[in-house]
C-alpha cells in the first residue's frame, strides 16, 4: 500500500515510471496485467477441476462396480424412450456455439465495432443461459424422477450373471454381469427396479429379489443394492461446480455487455480488452466441459 | 493477439473451429454409442483391446479439442512463447497426479476384500499389545495438576 502511494506521488528519486509499470505499461510477456492474471487464474482453476476429475477416476477404480453413463444419462425432454447421451451432446453443442459467438465478439472488439461486440455477446449470454436451463432439466430428472442425491445412488450394476425373481419366488428375466438397473424408490422405500432388455427397452420389475447363477455367490438369492454413492456426490459436485462457473460467466458477460453498450470500453480505445478477458474465461468454461463430458459421459 | 490474420481470415478460422469442434463431438458420440452396443445389435467394445482402443480414442479427441480451444479460440498460438510455456508447462504436473491417484484407487479396489476381512476380524487381533510408534507419557497425554 505504501509503495503504491509513493509511486503515484512522483517522489524525489524520480521513479515516475513506476506508475506506468503498475498500470501494465511495461508488459513482461506482451500481455497486459489483466490478461496475464486471467491466464494464471485459469491455470489455477484448471488444477481445481483436474483435482475433482482425478478424484472421480480414483474412486471409480476403487469400486467393484460403477454406473454406466449411457444408462444413467438417457433422458430427453418430452421423449419417453431411452436416448443415451443425446441430451448431453446437445448441451455440448450449446457451449460450442456460445464459444464461437464469444470469439466473434472479441474480434469485433479489436475492430472497435461497438454494435458487433454487443450483438455477439448477447448471443453468448443466451447460449450460456440455455446451457444452464439444460443442466436444470438434467438435475431435476435425476433428483425428482430417479431419486439420486449426494448420498444416494439408485443406479447399480450386477456383479455376476443371474436371474430376477418374482414375488412368489418364480424366475423372471435373466441378467448378465455388468448389466445396469435403476432402483425405484417410493416414499423412501425401494419398491422395484428398472432395467433395459435386449432390445434396449426399459422394463419395470416388482421387488428387487434376484438369484446369482455365476461367480462366488452362484445359487444364492440376494437383493439388488444401491450403486456406489460416491457417484451421486461426484456428479452433483463436479457438474455443479462447472455450472457455477457458467452461471458466474453469464453474470459477468451480461455486465460487460451492458458496459460495452454504454460506450465504456469504446472510450478506453484499447480494443475492448475487457471483452477479451471475459472471453478467455468463457472459453475456459467450454474447455472444462470437454473434460467433464469425457469423464462423466464418454468413458 | 490475432493481429497476424486479416479480418476475413479470422472469420474463416471461427467457422473452421465451429465445424471442427462440432464434427469431433458428433464422431465421439457415434463411436461411444457404437462402443457401448447401442448402434449395431450385438456389437460393442466393452472388453479387452477394443475397450482400451475406445478409451484412447476418446481421450485423444478430447485433448485435440482442448488444444484447438486454447490455441485458436483463446489465441495462445499468437502469444509469446514465455506466456505459453508458463501456462502450459505447470499442467504437466497433472501427469503424475493421474498416475499416482489412479494407482491408489486401483490398489484400494484390489484390496477391498482384505480390508473387509480385517475390519470384521475379532477385536483382539486388531489391538494386540501396546500401540507402537509413540510412547504414551505417564499420566496420559493431558497433564492434570
Amino acid at each position: 500500500m505504501a509503495e503504491s502511494s509513493v509511486s503515484h506521488s512522483h517522489d524525489a528519486h524520480g521513479h515516475t515510471d513506476d506508475t506506468k509499470l503498475w498500470d501494465g505499461g511495461a508488459e513482461p510477456m506482451k500481455a497486459s496485467y489483466g490478461k496475464l492474471m486471467m491466464w494464471y487464474f485459469l491455470l489455477s482453476d484448471a488444477f481445481t477441476f483436474a483435482g475433482f476429475l482425478i478424484a472421480y477416476g480414483a474412486l471409480r477404480f476403487s469400486m467393484p462396480t460403477w454406473p454406466e453413463p449411457d444408462f444413467v444419462f438417457a433422458s430427453f425432454p418430452f421423449v419417453h424412450a431411452h436416448w443415451p447421451l443425446i441430451f448431453v451432446t446437445f448441451m455440448t453443442f450449446v457451449l460450442i456455439f456460445s464459444s464461437v459467438t464469444m470469439v466473434r465478439a472479441v474480434q469485433e472488439g479489436h475492430r472497435e465495432n461497438q454494435r458487433g461486440v454487443v450483438f455477439w455477446m448477447l448471443l453468448t449470454v443466451i447460449g450460456g443461459a440455455t446451457f444452464l436451463g439444460c443442466q436444470a432439466y438434467e438435475w431435476t430428472t435425476l433428483i425428482v424422477k430417479e431419486n439420486m442425491s449426494v448420498s444416494r445412488n439408485p443406479f447399480g450394476r450386477h456383479i455376476a450373471d443371474g436371474v430376477y425373481l418374482n414375488a412368489d419366488g418364480s424366475e423372471s428375466a435373466t441378467f448378465k454381469k455388468n448389466d445396469s438397473y435403476l432402483l425405484h424408490i417410493h416414499d423412501g422405500k425401494v419398491e422395484g427396479l428398472a432395467y433395459n432388455n435386449a432390445d434396449g427397452h426399459s422394463v419395470n420389475h416388482e421387488g428387487t429379489a434376484l438369484r446369482y447363477t455365476s461367480g462366488p455367490n452362484a445359487g444364492r438369492t440376494a437383493e439388488a443394492e444401491f450403486g456406489p454413492k460416491a457417484f451421486g456426490a461426484l456428479f452433483f459436485f463436479i457438474t455443479g461446480f462447472h455450472g457455477f462457473h457458467v452461471f458466474s460467466g453469464v453474470l459477468f458477460l451480461t455486465i460487460i455487455m451492458l458496459n460495452a453498450a454504454g460506450g465504456l470500453y469504446a472510450a478506453r480505445r484499447n480494443g475492448y480488452e475487457m471483452v477479451e478477458k471475459i472471453g478467455l474465461y468463457w472459453h475456459f468454461v467450454d474447455l472444462v466441459w470437454v473434460f467433464v463430458f469425457l469423464v462423466f459421459y464418454l468413458l | 493477439m490475432a493481429g497476424h490474420l486479416s479480418y476475413d481470415d479470422q472469420k474463416k478460422l471461427v467457422f473452421k473451429g465451429l465445424m471442427l469442434l462440432g464434427a469431433i463431438t458428433i464422431v465421439e458420440v457415434i463411436i461411444a454409442l457404437l462402443a457401448k452396443g447401442h448402434l449395431i445389435h450385438g456389437v460393442d467394445f466393452k472388453h479387452g483391446f477394443g475397450h482400451y482402443l475406445y478409451m484412447a480414442l476418446m481421450i485423444g479427441f478430447s485433448l485435440y479439442k482442448a488444444y484447438f480451444i486454447i490455441f485458436y479460440f483463446m489465441h495462445m498460438a499468437y502469444e509469446v512463447r514465455g506466456l505459453m510455456l508458463s501456462v502450459l508447462l505447470p499442467t504437466s504436473l497433472l501427469v503424475w497426479a493421474i498416475i499416482a491417484f489412479f494407482q491408489e484407487g486401483g490398489a484400494w479396489g484390489a484390496r477391498r476384500e482384505q480390508i473387509k476381512e480385517m475390519n470384521e476380524a475379532p477385536a483382539s487381533n486388531q489391538s494386540s499389545g501396546k500401540p507402537t510408534g509413540y510412547v504414551v507419557p505417564a499420566g496420559g497425554w493431558i497433564s492434570r495438576s
